[in-house]
């Protein structure tokens, strides 16, 4: 089931998601690329499954390969739980 | 003739402590690194070698190796770059499980939510192969890498392996080893189901009372390499592997031909591969997992492969002290073995007490013991020394696998 995701709420669960599969937390913001955090594929699975978990929102094949920094991830799951 | 193949680096984490040292002084003091039944490494603290997100992507038993391996290649002098291309240094480290542990977490989450919440990362971490990869990548060798699965003979298997590997001219130098940390839910009630574990506790190897290993976690790591490209980089050699035998019984799923006739034939090809005869030997690390049947069995593959010397050669078994560590255990006792020789010593099996019909052999049982040097003169061209010291590390594995390293040191 959706749970409308607001800007800061999803910033919270992405932050943290990113801080569980091993990114700083002093580097994370929102023009962060995945790149510059280390954050990888598998990593990016891990977090549309906390997503997922958290929101209902499923984040699938495209959606993930298109995105680069961690604004986009925030804007992609406040535009899918709306 | 072929490469001979030296020693530059060995490191270990075993329930005695993290670090060779530990494992020889403490084994020697009769510490025993058991504690209700199990032997953990509970000194080891993963994220003393790895970042927290390198830490999250392996399975214990690969942060053990790599723990393991930061001692190795600290000691042959790597850590401050590869002596060699990398494309010709291999990585081959044994195991008899692999992340099972990992595999069993992601059961518990298939179960309770269902399979889109499994961790995308459970292959990579449950693989028997992820130390090795692990090691390749951390260290950046890019020459031949593979995991080696042979039950308890798996680390002996792989750096039985790594020493063909080296010979064979393709590579200068191979990390390898074995790790495992296998005590998790199934296994030890698998194990124990299976009457292989001591129900009570205690690791008694060779004794009268024994009634079965003791679950342990570690690994054993060591670099490898060339005779002649340890020689023209100016390495410091701690050990060689002067030769490596292997057979299967061919008899049971588990249990050890009680004749002991493949694994005195591994122990046999060992030796002839080594070029030396059995009255060379100065020293036998035993298997010896303190079940009923291996050390029968194991005690009569020495006496039919080494004859009337079985009798005068000191045979001790580091698993007195830190139980069963499986895939990891021949090469933990590898490393063990090369410290024996150099410090010329012959470990106890400590516990020792109560002997029993046809298990006669020098147990080593009152405690550590000068090592005689009786010939360390190989004959297939290493040199004659009159201290260099020789040795066979035995290790064996459930579907009859039998893996024998024969070891020298100075």
């Amino acid at each position: 089931m959706k749970v409308k995701a607001s800007p800061e709420t999803a910033e919270k669960v992405i932050t943290a998601g990113l801080i569980e599969v091993g990114a700083e937390p002093g580097d994370i913001n929102r023009e962060a690329t995945f790149e510059s955090l280390d954050v990888d594929s598998l990593d990016l699975v891990e977090i549309a499954q906390i997503v997922e978990d958290e929101f209902g929102v499923e984040l699938v094949g495209d959606d993930v390969q298109n995105l680069k920094t961690v604004g986009d991830v925030i804007d992609m799951v406040v535009a899918k739980s709306a | 003739m072929s490469q001979r193949v030296v020693v530059t680096g060995t490191g270990a984490v075993t329930p005695l402590g993290v670090g060779g040292a530990a494992l020889l002084d403490r084994w020697c003091e009769g510490t025993s690194g058991i504690e209700d039944g199990v032997a953990a490494c509970r000194d080891f603290s993963p994220l003393d070698f790895l970042s927290r997100k390198e830490a999250r992507r392996a399975d214990r038993f690969t942060q053990l190796a790599i723990a393991a391996a930061d001692e190795a290649i600290a000691e042959a002098g790597w850590d401050d770059g590869l002596p060699y291309a990398p494309e010709r240094i291999g990585c081959v480290i044994g195991t008899g499980i692999g992340g099972i542990g990992s595999l069993e977490s992601q059961g518990a989450v298939l179960r309770e939510k269902g399979p889109k919440a499994v961790s995308p990362l459970a292959v990579p971490l449950m693989m028997g192969n992820a130390g090795a990869a692990a090691l390749a990548m951390k260290f950046g060798l890019k020459g031949e890498s593979f995991g080696v699965v042979s039950a308890c003979a798996a680390g002996a298997n792989a750096i039985g392996t790594a020493v063909r590997l080296v010979r064979s001219g393709q590579v200068d130098a191979v990390l390898t080893g074995g790790s495992e940390s296998a005590m998790t839910g199934i296994a030890i009630a698998a194990f124990a189901s299976m009457g292989a574990t001591s129900p009570t506790g205690i690791s008694r190897p060779f004794d009268a009372r024994r009634d079965g290993f003791v679950m342990g976690e570690g690994a054993g790591v060591l670099v490898i390499e060339s005779a002649e490209s340890a020689e023209a980089r100016g390495a410091d050699v701690i050990g060689e592997i002067l030769g490596y035998g292997a057979t299967c019984d061919a008899h049971h799923l588990t249990a050890p031909d009680p004749a002991g006739d493949g694994s005195a034939r591994a122990i046999a090809l060992a030796l002839s591969d080594a070029g030396i005869t059995a009255g060379q030997l100065d020293y036998v690390n035993a298997h010896g997992t303190s079940t009923p049947l291996n050390d029968r069995s194991e005690t009569e593959a020495l006496k039919r492969a080494l004859g009337a010397h079985a009798a005068t050669i000191p045979v001790s078994s580091t698993k007195s002290v830190i139980g069963h560590l499986m895939g990891a255990a021949g090469a933990v006792e590898a490393v063990a073995t090369i410290r024996s020789l150099r410090q010329g010593v012959a470990p106890p099996t400590v516990g020792w007490e109560e002997a029993e019909e046809g298990l006669d052999l020098d147990y080593v049982a009152d405690g550590p013991r000068p090592l005689a040097t009786r010939s360390g003169i190989p004959a297939n061209g290493a040199g004659p020394s009159a201290d260099r010291r020789l040795a066979i590390s035995n290790s064996f594995g459930f579907g009859g696998h039998n893996a024998v390293l024969c070891l020298a040191a100075t």
